[in-house]
């Protein structure tokens, strides 16, 4: 319940009579002077949060007209970044960035399920207040202390993984990379830098954000038709299969989608790791690429006032890519039968 | 007459057999065949391989004696361990690796003394400190605190208590704001503060950004703990006659104080790491600022950043040890918010 | 259905003492009260009189209305969204309905006790039984408060079981405790009325005896309207009572009101005899 303000009475016509005909009183809700202006500063708080975001969302859109003015739709399609010539665009960035996020959400999205699953149905009981607990300190740790462990202490070991990937299936063109990966001495800075370990590193951000959706999710799954199965016979992996993943379905769809919009924004961890190269390429194994927020990050200094409205309609494309997918992942969660009472 | 309790067993002896046999089985096959076939592919590869053949020799062995569903129940079993295991593990290892990296420089007292004022990033380890991106953070975060909570709190309350035709519209945008990437925040306070109006690089404008991110954080929270607030309480207090201002001040607010105070750690833990928006926005400082109005003030995720960048191995190890600060002030402030809500549950 | 109730019981003639906290006692009138929820009427045209010093119970099967009449009295009716009246209710021939009158006013002088005991739970004993003071913007000093806090308690019967622990939290307490504590802490604003909206329903028998013995030392001091699930509550505690229906499909109201024993013993209308005597409900 909320101590709402009275909803006006309904009007004369509408509703039901009395059977003398009776109709509803219009009443005099009775504040006191206090409360007026108690309910006249709470509104302009929440809608000061409006004004604000309104104010950002129309502010990156608006220096956007500029760049397009200037550069035209090339701005799109141009996959280099050159200031000095004059030639930018953010097709190579864009792609990046989506290889990028991509790559974190095919590490994480399993992960968090499984995760999520073993908390809900198969941890010893005391364990699982303090795998929660786990997963919200994940959540806490800052960006950049991910970005310099997995620049640092992943890279030399993920490093092996990509040549090994590129030394066995580089005949397909996501894990190719432009070196001899079977010589006796392999060029190591070929595979660093690249967008698949800046993946696993965001990966470490999008795990704990889809997992604690998931993992309230599946705590709701009806303990009723949990109990059903289980009298039934099912084994912890029926009780999950039948009963607990499909009503976690939304919840699972939503969670991922919002961590994917987590990745799609992230800086830190991604400025420390790539090397920015400005090319549309499969090739995430490769070392070289660049992301919408780490190309801001990284040029905002040396833009000029041109460029820097550049940077600023790339930062709206990044908003309107953020902004739907984390609509979409809201409306997955609310509609879906298991999200109604989730609260994330 | 009390007959003892009955222990009730999930796993018997042969299944703790067949899931130990298989764990040692599998290494030692994994060690004598790995260096043949997959040499090459480092430690991960080895991990990789270790959990396949486990895989399959843990299904052999529970095939003997079990149906199928028991089968695949334990290979479920088997990998959602394994999964938890490296999750915790990778989380782990941040911890740890960060703590260790960092030994070097925080070994030194001196590292939370003094700043890096006149001193070179090679300088060695026994000189410099980062007193002025501790007091930095400090500064930035307090001052965002100041406006993020009042008007966090304030949105709560406007959700939760006051309702009304543009209280949906308003939990809709601050769902999607707590999504909105920091860089974009920063970039919002620094051409439009800093190149339009032309306010100077500083902590104050950092703070205004970190505050932009930290605002939607805590109004979630908060209208959560709001929301948890028993109708029954808001009932007694208007019976009474109180005016809806006084009965949220004196009867919703400091039953929902837990959550409150959890929901501002929240936000304070997201803005103390926040690197995007302090690289923007405050510029870097190697001596301590106070007055975070005019010049540029260095920080924490800052100060990490900026000296990671020089790529020189002791400008690498002060990074880590700034980091292994930031990182401790995140676990105290977690721990500050568990603490709080099993107070909370245990009254 | 427009009854009233007959000759209503004549208030005592011992004078209450005029003491620290004394409570005077108020007439109230419910002249042709209908209630919606949305488009829904659930209440239709009823009136009741519920004399001073008098305890008037609101008897009859779940969901026809009592509440929601009971709570049109203290104008709480109105914070849920979407409710609406129609009629006046009359507190010593005022409408408290009129426009211009604050509704912080009429729940000062018409106080209410819910089903489920809700003490605040951040604060003390002590605080809880003044909360209605510090809620309502109103000063007491200090020798005035610790009378207070005990007149208060003694008049809800709980004095004795806390008059050591004042400073206990306000939840710490046992549910007919906590109950017992918002009955002193609507008393301790000195209302003209008190609602009681089934006080007893989440409670032992003990605690429902107790609360029972506390309604009727207060009633020569306070006029108490209580809705009640339990006839057999409504027969000990209640001087008048009124029996209220909503059959299948139709707005809830009044079938018969009238002092107790009459409405017990002797009931005019047939789906009362049927009520009082177990047939439903």
């Amino acid at each position: 319940m909320t101590t709402a303000l009275p909803a006006p009475p309904a009007s004369p016509g509408s509703g039901a009579l009395t059977a003398s005909g009776k109709q509803p009183r219009q009443l005099d809700p009775g504040h006191e002077r206090s409360d007026r202006y108690f309910f006249a500063g709470a509104r302009a708080i929440g809608l000061s949060v409006l004004v604000v975001t309104g104010a950002i969302a129309v502010f990156l859109g608006y220096q956007g007209i500029p760049t397009l003015h200037h550069y035209g739709l090339h701005f799109l399609t141009t996959t280099q970044w050159d200031p000095e010539i004059d030639k930018i665009g953010i097709a190579a960035v864009l792609v990046g960035t989506i290889e990028v996020a991509l790559v974190a959400m095919a590490v994480a999205f399993p992960l968090a399920v499984m995760f999520a699953l073993f908390i809900t149905d198969y941890a010893p009981r005391r364990l699982k207040s303090w795998l929660i607990s786990a997963i919200d300190l994940m959540a806490a740790v800052p960006s950049i202390i991910y970005g310099l462990w997995g620049f640092f202490l992943l890279q030399p070991h993920a490093i092996n993984l990509s040549r090994w990937l590129s030394q066995h299936f580089g005949w397909f063109p996501l894990f190719h990379v432009d070196t001899d990966p079977n010589a006796a001495v392999w060029q190591q800075s070929r595979y660093t830098s690249s967008a698949f370990i800046a993946g696993l590193a965001v990966s470490m951000m999008a795990i704990p954000l889809a997992c604690a959706v998931i993992r309230a999710v599946f705590d709701q799954a009806p303990a009723g038709e949990r109990e059903a199965a289980m009298a039934l016979g099912a084994t912890r992996w029926g009780v999950a299969r039948k009963v607990v993943l499909p009503f976690g379905k939304g919840g699972i769809i939503g969670g991922s989608m919002l961590a994917l919009g987590r990745a799609l924004g992230e800086t830190a961890a991604v400025l420390i790791i790539i090397s920015p190269a400005y090319e549309i390429k499969p090739r995430i194994l490769e070392a070289g690429t660049q992301t919408t927020s780490a190309l801001i990050a990284g040029n905002f200094g040396s833009a000029t006032k041109a460029q820097l409205t550049a940077l600023l309609a790339a930062g709206f494309v990044l908003f309107l890519m953020t902004l739907a997918v984390n609509t979409v992942a809201a409306t997955i969660i609310a509609r879906s039968r298991s999200g109604a009472g989730t609260d994330i | 007459m009390a007959r003892p309790k009955r222990l009730v067993r999930t796993h018997t002896f042969d299944d703790w057999m067949s899931a130990g046999g298989a764990v040692v089985g599998s290494l030692c096959f994994t060690l004598v065949v790995f260096e043949h076939l997959l040499d090459g592919s480092g430690t991960l590869g080895f991990l990789v391989s270790w959990f396949a053949a486990f895989l399959l020799l843990y299904a052999g062995l529970v095939a003997l004696n079990n149906p199928r569903p028991i089968v695949t129940e334990r290979l479920v079993s088997a990998t959602l361990w394994t999964a938890a295991g490296v999750v915790v593990f990778a989380l782990g290892s941040t911890i740890v690796y960060t703590f260790a990296k960092g030994w070097n420089a925080y070994s030194h007292l001196g590292f939370f003394i003094h700043s890096m004022a006149g001193i070179a990033p090679t300088a060695p380890l026994s000189q410099g400190g980062i007193s002025h991106a501790i007091i930095g953070s400090v500064i930035e975060v307090g001052i965002a605190v100041i406006i993020a909570v009042p008007f966090g709190i304030g949105t709560a309350v406007y959700m939760s208590e006051v309702g009304g035709r543009f209280a949906r519209p308003v939990r809709t945008v601050v769902e999607a704001m707590t999504a909105l990437p920091e860089i974009l925040a920063g970039l919002f306070v620094y051409v439009v503060l800093i190149v339009d109006v032309g306010l100077p690089k500083s902590g104050l404008a950092a703070s205004i950004a970190m505050a932009v991110t930290m605002v939607p954080i805590i109004a979630r929270a908060a209208e959560v703990a709001l929301r948890v607030v028993p109708a029954g309480l808001r009932e007694a207090s208007l019976a009474l006659g109180a005016a809806q201002w006084r009965t949220v001040w004196k009867v919703v607010l400091p039953s929902a104080r837990a959550g409150l105070a959890t929901a501002t750690i929240l936000g304070v833990a997201r803005g103390v790491g926040e690197t995007a928006v302090v690289l923007i926005t405050s510029g870097a400082s190697t001596f301590v600022e106070v007055n975070p109005t005019k010049n540029p003030m260095n920080s924490l995720p800052l100060f990490i950043y900026t000296s990671y960048a020089t790529h020189e191995p002791t400008a690498i190890t002060r990074a880590f040890g700034a980091a292994s600060v930031l990182l401790t002030l995140v676990l105290v402030l977690f721990v500050a918010t568990r603490l709080l809500s099993r107070d909370r549950k245990a009254r | 259905m427009t009854l009233t109730a007959d000759a209503p019981v004549a208030p005592p003639t011992v004078p209450a003492p005029r003491s620290a906290g004394a409570l005077s006692p108020s007439r109230l009138d419910a002249v042709e009260v209908s209630a919606w929820f949305g488009d829904n009427l659930v209440l239709e045209d009823v009136s009741l009189s519920m004399p001073a010093a008098t305890v008037t119970a609101l008897i009859g099967p779940s969901g026809c209305g009592k509440s929601t009449f009971l709570r049109i009295l203290n104008r709480m009716h109105e914070a849920i969204p979407g409710a609406a009246l129609a009629g006046e209710v009359h507190l010593d021939g005022a409408d408290i309905y009129a426009p211009g009158r604050r509704v912080t006013d009429t729940r000062k002088r018409i106080g209410m006790v819910f089903q489920k005991p809700n003490p605040f739970p951040a604060m003390s004993i002590a605080d809880n039984v003044l909360a209605g003071l510090s809620l309502t913007g109103r000063k007491v000093g200090r020798d005035e408060r610790a009378e207070l806090i005990e007149t208060s308690l003694v008049r809800a019967g709980l004095w004795a079981e806390v008059k050591d622990r004042l400073d206990d939290p306000g939840g710490a307490l046992s549910g007919g405790q906590q109950q017992r504590l918002c009955i002193a802490r609507a008393l301790a604003v000195r209302p003209a009325v008190l609602l009681m909206d089934e006080p007893c329903s989440a409670l032992d028998p003990t605690s429902t005896r107790r609360i029972e013995e506390t309604i009727e030392e207060l009633r020569r001091d306070v006029t108490i309207v209580i809705v009640t699930h339990n006839m057999h509550q409504a027969a000990r505690v209640s001087q008048q009572a009124a029996f209220f229906l909503a059959e299948q499909g139709t707005p809830g109201g009044i079938v018969e009101a009238g002092p107790t024993a009459r409405l017990f013993g002797d009931p005019v209308d047939p789906r009362t005899a049927d009520y009082v005597n177990g047939r439903f409900g």
